[in-house]
């Protein structure tokens, strides 16, 4: 498939004229050079604001849950806001390398190596909530059902959070395999140009003894197209699993079928939001500009407007059965969320969520980078506020309004979700300076066909 | 082994050179430089220890270090010598008991384990004060007080029992001798042998006054029974032989007159079918504050005291025929009118009280019982459990002051806390030649006394007491005293020269006055004695010149209004932490007093109240200023009351005797001039904010009518309870099927019929909102106090609580209309945001709320790791060892019953209430775990109760019966208004109960099919 025409009125995936050794130069230079003054400054923000986030793990896990601030009407919070925001985020990476590489989408070569790698360091994230928002998270290893000397206690298998375990656990393993097995011939690459034999040994290593032979590729190609079925399910069952935390609830709010597809439907809104303010910033610095092009971003900002567009759709839905349903709880849950105490978050979930990628029509305004940039920020912000909004305006004012109050985070609450941005750009900053960030084996595959140097040939033949 | 021998040169054969001995001595050739290492010669020589004490050393000690580190945590735990017959490990013992504090008289059962009182129960067989109110039910706890009184004092020393009585008698002797006055002062003792003793004593002492002083005073109400009847004592009543009640500002239902008139006025107010028509009494109230009576009423009025005097007036007068309501504005004129019609038609049956500190006041409440010819009230068995004389107190300090008296002897009081001249009281107490103060705690009165005499705890000590003339309860010891304790009547005896101890006195008075042949042992077991009451009190008043004075009555600018809070009473057990976490029935605010006032007068004088981010409420201070007294407050709107009144709390803002978290609110007893509830004050805001702790921050219920389900007596006689009880529907197939049917059911059923099934019933027509269930449920199941800080986050830990919600509009009916006619998105907008304010006069209710225990629970689902699962009998079981706290329970629970261990409660200073002490943890009940940190917890039925009841039968090998299933809220309700049983049991009241009319279950359309059933409240608004 590598060396097919490709129509000349289709643009170019990789510019600049790259020859295959170009191409391998770029991408390794990141990896072999030094680590620049911004690079440290970036790198040590991230390292504080990690250890930052562990001090507070270590004082909320010491003193009780009671340093954040919860409540008995909320029992959660921050916490699982910031649980389903990472999870959220970590979806973009499987769809990318897996729903577009079954599509065919070769746009995807550029950015499936890094979105992949978004996605196991904000798996990452998402998994340390559900351990430490327990009481005792030293007995976490309880939710899995593992033989044990308790009796005959097993877990139980009707609980959502059960199913999260699950879902998480599958989609963090799926994911890791995936993306490792497009990186062993990166890595190979790394291998064969280093010098220093330490880094020769590591990356040796690292590459899983691959020699390029023919039959390498073919069980390589074999293997990505397995675990490409395997894991596209997975893009739909992780987030909808995560919406049945609240769905399968009898609270007005979060008891909702909508959920599935609505929390899918976001999930990979919020990823390629990520993956968007990751690579614009990353094509800059490692200068990748002619493998991550204009015409990738403009991409990504399309299914940033649709996915925004369905989320907008849910959540007028939402509203719409409210009034149908009849059910005076189920009306006030969204009237209050709307107009009540918090009614700010919900405003700011709808601005930030429906209304400012509607700006994506304008192809003058998906094209710039700056405003892309400035649009995938504000879109994690609102999909964290839409996390927020379902849980804790659901919460806090719910059947009984003898037990109605408020929710107001602790510096731990804050510290911690400052912690876990600390952690995620603390690994995706050692992965920029450490690992091949563009599949280039990939793009190399495509350079005859997409690269514009090779256009070009043919145009002029 | 090898004898060669190796020569090192052939001198060494020269036996006969000294320098070869002399090295064959030697073990080195050369000195070596053993001062060098060992430094000063002199202190080697000295030392003891050589090398082989050095190794010794070293082996012992790290032998000693690792059998150290082996050995486990040393628990205290010391056999029985001889084993006590009764008790035995596990197994609970009951002692009836009876408690005299001066503010609480009930007769009680004490629970003890392994010798440990632990709890306080109903005495359901006696005849009178059989309830234990909240301050009753806490009482226990006050016992393991850390700061109680170790033993006596002298100037602030410990010193020897023997010496206080004997230096104490020839103090007394020398005043006597020297014909100098000393005084007695204590609270109302009620109890016979007491009395007698101390008129033994006055006898012996003739120098010697007894004054008794009420920290809480009833004096008018004492007064007005002595001008009509003759003598200086109270009447009782019995609210159950009522059909009309009129209060006028007496909260009968909290602790007027000492309290304890629920269990009877409940009675009352359950509507029960007799030949197809349901009766319940009728009840007004007008009052200034919102009272626990206010908010059972039927009609509530809100009015000033000089209204309520009018009001007075003008029922007397429509019953003498001089009606006259002129004075009055139309719409209190109009319910007055309406009262006087009902009151006529009831008769006998009806019953007017009055709380007004007005002795005209009183007396008119006195006239119009006889002329309505009132069974309720009783002047015929009266009581003397309220005795206190406030001219003689006043007396008291000025003769203190000017010398006359110069001795003072206080027992069971704090006059130096509780007195509104306590600092002259305090200054004149210092100046006393000889002073004595009986008591617990080191409080403010006993650090001015000399001596100090520590008295025992009423579980620790022998007493008895007259309820009502002829009712007699006796206290009986349950526990060794903890401390070297003495009571007041030992010491009266030891100064009278009695070798007999205070429980001979006490048998020998019972056998030859009041037992009249009956067996001692018998009463003690009992705990009451019901015996002859001779008195004969007639009627003598003319009460003209009390109706005039009433009829002309006028206020004088605002008045404030004192009164006692459920929680703390008098505030003598302000050091127990159960009692400042119980919330207010009214406000449910915990750990605080406040100037309540209404909304139209915080905006006239600039008070505030405001929520805060998390929930919290904040709220203004004023400063409160009767005379030249002033006292700022914090201030919270309070719907109901009175415009131109304003309440305040007496028993907060203590200082002495107590812990420093337990140090909360302001003190209103220098407000309480003349001992007068009723003060004419002027109010301005003060700058400040204070911080409340709220256990309920929203307080209406937004017109949400299938939580407090209610109807009106008249619906209830007339309509199918189709009409006035639906069960929701929900649509299957476009067809409306019940809730409650299997169609509708994604659940397979269980079979429940098999052995026991428990409910939980609660009439919300009987409950009063009166709290004792939550304190025993406190005490019972070990519940942490989690202290103001955390209940201001909403962290309350109560597995039962009550709530209260106001009406928006002036009824709660009035809520369902409003929100049946909103009409669009924009009007529910602002009918909701106006619903979340209570009306300035709302209709109140109360709903107790504990775990549900669905059938089909939300909360057992979710549960990654079935800590919570249900139980054969009904109960949702909470596993706490299994429990890892991820709160999804909590969060699933549409009842939001279940309470999070945010913090290590138990055995940690940072919670210093009583949980962290050894003394404090003894009020633990062993049948009950003590949760640790991040686990979740709530109600479970007292399943500790109901399996005990179980195994009991089980041995016995007998059927058990309905009533003997008991949990702790169910045996403390002292008005029948939560009812626990099995409901496989068909004759058993919970079950006949299920069946009711009235019966719903809490959010039924949510389908979680609990076993808590609720009865629909039923207003009386009858007007005939």
């Amino acid at each position: 498939m590598a060396s097919h025409y490709e129509a000349p009125i289709r643009k170019p995936l990789v510019t600049g004229n790259k020859s295959y050794h170009d191409v391998t130069v770029d991408i390794v230079a990141a990896v072999e050079g030094k680590a620049n003054k911004q690079w440290w400054i970036v790198f040590g923000i991230a390292l504080s604001a990690f250890l930052w986030g562990i001090g507070c793990i270590i004082y909320t896990i010491s003193t009780g849950i009671g340093v954040w601030g919860l409540n008995k009407t909320v029992g959660w919070a921050w916490d699982i806001t910031n649980f389903v925001w990472w999870v959220g985020i970590g979806h973009a990476g499987t769809l990318i390398s897996a729903v577009l590489l079954l599509f065919r989408q070769k746009w995807r070569m550029a950015i499936n190596r890094s979105a992949e790698a978004m996605t196991i360091f904000s798996v990452i994230q998402a998994g340390l909530f559900p351990i430490i928002h327990m009481g005792r998270p030293w007995l976490a290893y309880w939710v899995l059902p593992i033989p044990n000397q308790f009796g005959s206690l097993w877990v139980n298998f009707n609980s959502p959070l059960l199913w999260d375990v699950f879902a998480i656990s599958t989609y963090l393993s799926v994911s890791l395999v995936f993306w490792w097995t497009g990186l062993l011939p990166d890595f190979a690459m790394i291998r064969d140009r280093a010098i220093k034999p330490f880094q020769k040994k590591i990356y040796g290593l690292l590459s899983f003894g691959w020699s390029g032979r023919a039959k390498d590729w073919q069980r390589f190609e074999e293997v990505s197209l397995v675990l490409a079925g395997l894991a596209t399910p997975l893009v739909l069952s992780v987030h909808t699993i995560v919406s049945f935390d609240f769905a399968t609830s009898v609270i007005p709010g979060w008891h909702t079928t909508i959920f599935p597809p609505y929390f899918v439907a976001g999930a990979i809104f919020s990823g390629f939001a990520m993956v968007q303010t990751l690579l614009i910033i990353m094509r800059k610095v490692s200068n990748l500009e002619n493998y991550i092009t204009v015409q990738h971003i403009e991409l990504m900002n399309i299914v940033i407007m649709i996915t925004g567009s369905i989320v907008g759709v849910a959540y007028i839905t939402e509203l719409f059965i409210a009034w149908y349903s009849g059910v005076e709880y189920e009306q006030y849950a969204f009237l209050n969320r709307a107009t009540g105490p918090y009614w700010w978050a919900y405003w700011a979930m709808m601005t930030c969520n429906v209304f400012s990628p509607q700006f994506m029509w304008s192809k003058k305004l998906r094209t710039s980078i700056m405003f892309s940039f400035v649009i995938s920020i504000v879109v994690n912000i609102g999909m964290w506020f839409e996390r927020f909004v379902i849980i804790v305006t659901s919460l806090h004012r719910d059947y009984l309004p003898s037990s109605w109050t408020m929710f107001s985070p602790t510096f731990v609450d804050i510290g911690i979700f400052i912690g876990t941005i600390g952690f995620f750009f603390v690994l995706f900053l050692l992965y920029a300076r450490t690992f091949p960030v563009i599949a280039q084996a990939e793009v190399k595959s495509i350079l005859k066909s997409s690269g514009d140097k090779y256009k070009n040939t043919h145009d002029e033949s | 082994m090898n004898q060669k021998k190796y020569w090192k040169s052939e001198v060494e054969l020269d036996t006969a050179n000294d320098f070869v001995t002399d090295l064959q001595h030697k073990e080195f050739v050369e000195k070596l430089p053993e001062d060098a290492f060992l430094g000063d010669q002199k202190v080697m020589d000295d030392s003891k220890t050589n090398r082989r004490d050095f190794l010794k050393y070293v082996g012992f000690s790290t032998a000693a270090a690792s059998l150290a580190a082996c050995e486990g945590p040393v628990y205290k735990s010391i056999p029985y010598v001889v084993q006590p017959e009764e008790i035995r490990p596990g197994i609970s013992n009951y002692y009836a008991s009876a408690i005299a504090d001066g503010f609480d008289f009930a007769n009680v059962l004490i629970k003890t384990r392994e010798g440990r009182p632990i709890k306080v129960e109903n005495n359901n067989e006696a005849p009178t004060n059989g309830h234990a109110n909240a301050r009753v039910q806490a009482s226990v706890l006050s016992m393991y007080d850390n700061l109680r009184l170790r033993g006596p004092l002298y100037g602030g020393s410990p010193v020897g029992w023997s010496t206080l009585i004997e230096q104490t008698k020839e103090q007394l002797s020398a005043l006597k001798d020297a014909d100098a006055e000393v005084v007695l002062l204590t609270h109302s003792f009620a109890s016979p042998t007491t009395e007698k003793l101390i008129a033994d004593f006055l006898g012996q002492f003739p120098n010697v006054r007894h004054v008794v002083y009420d920290a809480l005073s009833d004096a008018e109400a004492l007064d007005a029974f002595e001008i009509a009847y003759g003598s200086r004592v109270l009447p009782t009543y019995d609210f159950a032989k009522a059909e009309v009640i009129v209060s006028v500002g007496a909260d009968f239902l909290g602790d007027w007159q000492g309290g304890g008139h629920s269990a009877g006025y409940a009675k009352g107010r359950i509507p029960n079918k007799h030949h197809g028509k349901a009766t319940m009494s009728k009840h007004y109230q007008f009052e200034s504050n919102m009272t626990l009576s206010g908010a059972s009423a039927d009609v509530r009025v809100p009015s000033t005291p000089a209204t309520q005097k009018q009001v007075l007036a003008a029922i007397y007068g429509g019953l003498v025929g001089k009606f006259d309501t002129s004075a009055l504005s139309k719409k209190v004129a109009a319910q007055v009118n309406t009262a006087i019609k009902q009151l006529k038609r009831a008769g006998k049956n009806a019953v007017v009280v009055t709380g007004l500190p007005s002795v005209d006041a009183q007396r008119i409440a006195l006239a119009i019982n006889e002329l309505l010819k009132s069974r309720v009230i009783d002047t015929q068995h009266t009581t003397t459990i309220r005795q206190g004389n406030p001219s003689e107190v006043a007396q008291l300090v000025d003769d203190l002051n000017s010398g006359t008296v110069q001795g003072i002897i206080t027992a069971g009081i704090n006059p130096a806390y509780s007195l509104p001249n306590a600092d002259s009281f305090a200054a004149a107490m210092s100046k006393a030649k000889f002073s004595l103060a009986f008591g617990m705690k080191n409080d403010e009165t006993a650090s001015l006394a000399q001596w100090v005499a520590a008295t025992p705890h009423y579980l620790e000590a022998w007493g008895d007491v007259a309820f009502k003339s002829g009712h007699y309860g006796l206290t009986q010891p349950t526990i060794r005293p903890l401390f070297d304790t003495r009571q007041f009547q030992d010491v009266l005896l030891a100064w009278s020269g009695s070798e007999t101890t205070y429980h001979d006195a006490l048998q020998s008075h019972w056998k030859t006055n009041i037992l009249n042949g009956a067996s001692w042992s018998k009463a003690v077991h009992d705990g009451f004695f019901v015996g002859q009451s001779p008195v004969t009190n007639t009627y003598k008043d003319k009460p003209a010149d009390a109706y005039n004075a009433l009829a002309g009555a006028q206020d004088k600018g605002f008045s404030l209004l004192l009164y006692s809070k459920t929680g703390l009473g008098d505030g003598q057990q302000a050091n127990n932490p159960w009692l400042q976490e119980l919330p207010d029935p009214i406000s449910r605010v915990t750990w605080d007093n406040y100037l309540t006032v209404s909304k139209s007068d915080a905006e006239a004088l600039g008070l505030w109240n405001e929520t805060q981010s998390d929930g919290a409420l904040n709220g203004g201070l004023a400063k409160v200023t009767v005379g030249n007294t002033s006292v700022t407050s914090p201030v919270l709107i309070q719907p109901g009351q009175a415009k131109g009144t304003v309440g305040l709390a007496v028993g907060y803002g203590k200082t002495a005797g107590i812990k420093s978290e337990m140090q909360v609110g302001v003190n209103a007893y220098p407000l309480y001039k003349n001992l007068s509830s009723v003060q004419s004050v002027q109010i301005e805001a003060v700058d400040g904010v204070h911080e409340f702790a709220c256990t309920q921050l929203h307080n209406t219920l937004m017109g949400r009518g299938d939580i407090v389900k209610e109807t009106t007596l008249e619906i209830f006689n007339t309509k199918d309870r189709s009409y006035w009880n639906p069960v929701p529907v929900v649509s299957k197939n476009h067809i409306e099927t019940p809730v409650t049917s299997p169609e509708v059911d994604i659940w397979d059923a269980f079979d429940r019929s098999i052995g026991h099934h428990f409910n939980l019933s609660i009439d919300l027509n009987a409950c009063t909102g009166c709290g004792a269930c939550v304190v025993s449920c406190h005490a019972e199941n070990n519940v942490p106090v989690v202290g103001k800080r955390e209940i201001r986050k909403s962290r309350d830990m109560h597995w039962l609580r009550i709530d209260r919600y106001y009406s928006a509009e002036d009824t709660f009916e009035g809520d369902l209309e409003t929100v049946d006619q909103i009409n669009g998105l924009g009007d529910s907008l602002t009918t909701f945001g106006e619903m979340e304010a209570p009306s300035e006069n709302p209709q109140v209710t109360f709903q107790p709320i504990m775990c549900q225990h669905c059938n089909h629970a939300p909360c057992e689902t979710v549960c990654p790791v079935a800590a919570t699962s249900h139980g054969r009998q009904g109960q949702n079981h909470m596993a706490y060892n299994r429990c890892v706290g991820t709160r999804y329970c909590a969060n699933n629970c549409p009842y939001k019953v279940r309470r999070f261990n945010w913090f290590l409660y138990s055995n940690n200073d940072e919670f210093d209430y009583h949980m962290n002490d050894d003394l404090g943890r003894m009020v633990l009940n062993p049948d009950v775990v003590v949760r640790s940190r991040g686990v979740m917890e709530k109600c479970s039925m007292c399943i500790q109760k109901t399996q005990k009841t179980i195994l009991d039968a089980k041995l016995e090998g007998r059927q058990i019966q309905d009533g003997e299933f008991q949990t702790a809220c169910s045996s403390a309700c002292p008005t029948g208004a939560i009812v626990f049983g099995d409901i496989n049991d068909k004759d058993s009241k919970v079950a006949q109960s299920k069946e009711s009319d009235r019966m719903y279950h809490l959010l039924e359309s949510v389908g979680t099919k609990p076993n808590v059933q609720y009865q629909v409240k039923v207003r009386n608004t009858e007007t005939t």
